[in-house]
This record gives C-alpha cells, structure tokens and sequence, in this order.
C-alpha cells in the first residue's frame, strides 16, 4: 500500500483509475465512521479533482507521483471551500480562502484549536484509535476484560494530529498533512503505528496553518512508510513567500537511499530520554533497535542532552504566551463564532470567547497572558526563551561531536484506553508524553 | 503565593476570557507552580532565544501589489456586516469593574 511504490505505480501504469481510488477511499471513510478521523468529507471536491486527475493521466501529463491520491488534512489547515473548524465553537460555520491541498482533501478530526491531548476535547468528539478494533487488541482485552461493554475498551489515537493518524492508520486515505508544536504529529503516528514526520522548522510553508506557536508549529506529515513521507516532503518543502519563516536555501527533493552499509553511521542514545515513567516495553524495543544498529556495524554511543528535563516546563511558558497571543484574534467580528452580547465590543468579544473557547485553551490563554505580565515577563517569559537556547544548544553539541542521528522512543507508554485517560487532567497528561518529543521542536 | 484577586480580574480583562469557576482559578495556579521550576536552570550570560532561524535574514518581498481585491470573499466569513463593513457594537466602552460583572470572581 506505498504510495511511492504500489499505488503511484498503479496509477501510472492505467491498473487502477484516480476515480477509483477516490471512491474506494470515499466508502471506507464511511464504513469506518465509528473512528470518528474526519470532520468534514469534501466528497464532491474530492471526486472532481479525482476526475481532473484521470484526464491528466490519461494524456500521459500527471502532475506528479503525488497526482490522484487521496491525502486527509488536518482541520488546523485553511483549505479552499473547506470549513476549517480546528475542532472548536470557535471557528464553527467559517469558510476560509487558502491553498488547496494535493489532490483529494477532507479535513480530519483533532483536539480544538490543537492543543495537545489525546484528541478526545474537540467539539466534534473523540478520536478512536484504528488498532481499538484488531484482532490483537481484541484478544487481549478478552483476557483482561471484566467490563461487559466492548465498545468502551477503545484506545486512544493520541493527539493532536489523531485524526490525521487514525486516517492513515485505517487505510482511509494515504496520506495526512497533521501539524507538530510538540509532538502533535509523531505522538499520534506512534500510537497508530504509522510514519510520523515533523519537518524542520522552516523547510515546510506554514501559510494557512492555523498559528499556535509561531516559533515552534510545522505542518506535520503522516503516512504508511517512510519512502511515501520523503515523497509527500518532496513536494511540500521549500521557500514560500507567503511564509517569510520559510528558508529561502534550494530545496531539491529526493528518494531514501537503501541504506545497506551503516558503518558509517554514529547513532546516539540520548540517556535523558530514558525518562520517568517510560514503559519496560518501550524501553526493551528502544534498546532492540540500537542493537539491531549496532550489530549491522553502525557505530552505537551514550550521548546526553542536559536540558532535556527542562523542556516541558519551557514549552509550558512558552507555548502558553504564544497561545494567548494567538488566540486574541478570535473575536467574533471577521470570522467564526460570534456572541449575541451587543452592549459594547469589549463585552461581545468576551463572550464570543467565552462561549467559543473550551477550558483547556481557557487555561492556556489566561496562563499565557500571567506569564506576559509587565511584572512576570523577566522571569517567565525571557528566562524561558533563555532555557530555549539551552535546550537547543544540547542538540547542536551534540551533532557537531560527530553523531549523526539520535535514537529515541516517540511516548512513554503505548496508547490508553479512553476511559483510563480522561481520568486525569489534560495538563498533567500532556506533560508526562510531551518530554520525548517538545525538546525537538525547541531546537527546530 | 497565591495570586490576587486584583491580578485575576486585571488577567480576565486583557485576555476577555473568564476563570468560570474555582478549577479555573485553580489550574492558573499550577501552571504558576509548575512554570517556577525554571528558576532552577542557570541562565547567566544566556542570551533568550526567539527563533531557531535567529540566523538568518526574514525573506522580504518586492513592495509590488500582487494579489488583494478579495474584500466581498472574506466579508462572507463575518456574520454582522453592512456593504463593505465589519459592524461591531459601540466601542471605547470599558468592560464593567469587578463588582459590576458577571465573573464567578466576585464571590472571591
């Protein structure tokens, strides 16, 4: 089921039509709506360019190895004559000018206004993850299960990109554009076990990705292996003039190599990414990967990354200002969700938020706007900008003593059942998941 | 140290978004707690950071007009509009104080 491979082959070679394809992807989306990945199912738009697809085929002129295939896009992306939600009251009944995605586009299901949880707070309801319903998962609930509900036992997709992974995951299209502040993208694909790509900061356009954090936000790329990722990065990356924050270095984009000899290869093991609460069978696969590098002949070494236990406490101030920065643009007066309250426009923006914005994001904004406080913003916000520079500096020491690569668990622990996550806190779980990705996107 | 219910009401009127209740209050709380952890990393003679692009020069576009005339298209977006405005309610018309407010921190 490779794009870059099978299907693209596929298409090239006339075995199987765009129309087709869009259609078989079209029916399993609704066979599968119990997953609840897709908010919105551009169904005609995805037919259309399904069928402006074939035409080009057919004339031997596809645009690409991308061309026909059907790609879900997270609801964070303003897409052409698409309703862009982010999964919140907030943005409800708003359609958006923007690009328009590859191909086909439907616009998937995620936590609101992206912040990071397991995908379970937007609007719309919670994501399950496609692996709730395999026979392994199945046969092992069986063995623990007292609970006479099945269809409660689901397992969560992660977040925020859920929706996005769950698509993949499910064979529902093969392809996603999520997004990754933290880890929004690579937490999701490892809990769905697919491909999770955060690009670096700056390679890929973020113009008409829904800003959380500026400084830190990518879109994220999702899919089935990671020759289909190098080809969907092929096509996404590089320099925008929309997004001055896109590098302007050439970008040439490329195919993986088959890497058959390793012995070139320094492969560093962060120790600080054996962190607290990291499951013994996460831990025994991590050590199994690095011995399966190491017997090919890579050279395997013990490196450290100081800082790293810093990072969530950085990101916490940090992306919490962000979001109160970001967030102040949703008033109600150009677009989305707009409150009755006419009095004054102070009032009627107050409770456009107040009726738009959940308790999650609540929090975030009023957390951000304490730490941008005149009183605050010295220790708060400047002290977290300088453990930034920290953090990033562990990796850059790291990279220039020789290692090529680091090799890290993407969670703590595999993906929970519903019921046993909305037990706790949406601060307190993303905190513990978020300390093997968030040092990442700090250093970009 | 508890945050003030002076800070809280001042909080509630820059952001325009309310604690709605004691969790609220609660969770502001925390992240001030938990964001105090910082104070442990040493810092001096550490520059903050803003960006990793820090390095590099922002792309700047010619000052040419290249695209625009999309005011009927982004007017569909708002839901009170007359012609080509965005109508609001009267401005310069300050949130109502503390007491005067429909806020859960009046009982504070």
């Amino acid at each position: 089921n490779a794009v870059r491979f099978q299907v693209a082959a596929a298409l090239k070679d006339g075995r199987v039509a765009p129309t087709e394809l869009c259609q078989s992807c079209l029916s399993l989306i609704k066979s599968t709506k119990f997953l609840n990945a897709y908010i919105t199912v551009a169904e005609e738009t995805a037919l259309k360019q399904a069928e402006e697809s074939e035409i080009r085929y057919r004339r031997g002129q596809p645009l690409g190895v991308l061309d026909g295939i059907p790609v879900a896009v997270k609801d964070n992306f303003n897409t052409a004559g698409i309703e862009t939600t982010c999964a919140s009251n907030m943005l409800k009944g708003k359609k958006k000018l923007g690009e328009c995605g590859v191909s086909s586009v439907t616009s998937v299901c995620i936590c609101p206004v992206c912040v990071r949880s397991g995908s379970t707070d937007g609007v719309f309801g919670p994501v399950r993850n496609p692996w709730s319903y395999s026979r392994q998962y199945k046969e092992k609930s069986v063995q623990k299960s007292r609970s006479e509900d099945k269809e409660s036992n689901w397992v969560i997709t992660g977040g925020s990109s859920g929706g996005s992974a769950a698509a993949v995951s499910s064979f529902t299209c093969f392809a996603a554009l999520g997004s990754d502040t933290g880890g929004s993208t690579r937490n999701p694909a490892a809990h769905c076990g697919v491909v999770g790509l955060k690009p670096t900061y700056g390679l890929i356009s973020r113009h008409g990705l829904i800003p959380l954090v500026n400084s830190m936000d990518v879109p994220g790329i999702l899919t089935r292996c990671v020759d289909d990722a190098a080809v969907v990065l092929g096509s996404l990356a590089g320099h925008d003039p929309k997004d001055s924050t896109t590098i302007q270095d050439n970008f040439k984009p490329f195919e993986l190599p088959n890497l058959t000899d390793v012995s070139n290869l320094s492969i560093g093991i962060p120790k600080e990414y054996h962190a607290p609460g990291l499951s013994s069978e996460i831990l025994a696969l991590w050590s199994k990967a690095a011995d399966l590098f190491k017997n090919a002949g890579a050279k395997v070494i013990e490196v450290s990354l100081p800082h790293t236990r810093y990072s969530i406490v950085c990101y916490h101030v940090l992306c919490t200002a962000e979001v109160a920065s970001n967030m102040a643009r949703f008033d109600g007066l150009e677009y989305g969700h707009r409150s009755d309250m006419n009095t004054s426009t102070e009032s009627m923006y107050a409770a456009t938020r107040r009726e738009g914005f959940n308790d999650v994001v609540r929090g975030r904004i009023l957390s951000g706007n304490y730490f941008l406080l005149k009183q605050n913003y010295e220790n708060y916000f400047i002290k977290a900008q300088k453990v930034r520079r920290l953090i990033a500096n562990d990796f850059v020491k790291v990279f220039q003593s020789g290692v090529d690569i680091l090799l890290t668990p993407t969670t703590l622990s595999d993906a929970v059942p519903y019921m046993e996550f909305i037990k706790e806190d949406n601060r307190t779980r993303s905190a513990q998941d978020d300390i093997l990705t968030q040092a990442a996107n700090m250093a970009g | 140290q508890e945050v003030t219910v002076d800070v809280l009401d001042h909080l509630e009127q820059l952001a325009l978004v309310d604690f709605r209740d004691a969790e609220g209050v609660e969770r502001l709380q925390k992240a001030i707690q938990f964001a105090d952890q910082l104070h442990e990393v040493n810092t001096d003679g550490v520059e903050p950071m803003d960006s990793v692009l820090e390095d590099r020069c922002l792309y700047l576009r010619e000052d040419d007009v290249t695209e625009g005339n999309c005011a009927k298209e982004l007017l569909k977006n708002a839901r009170e509009k007359v012609e080509e405005y965005f109508v609001a309610p009267p401005g310069n018309i300050p949130l109502p104080k503390l007491e005067e407010r429909e806020t859960f921190l009046q009982g504070f």
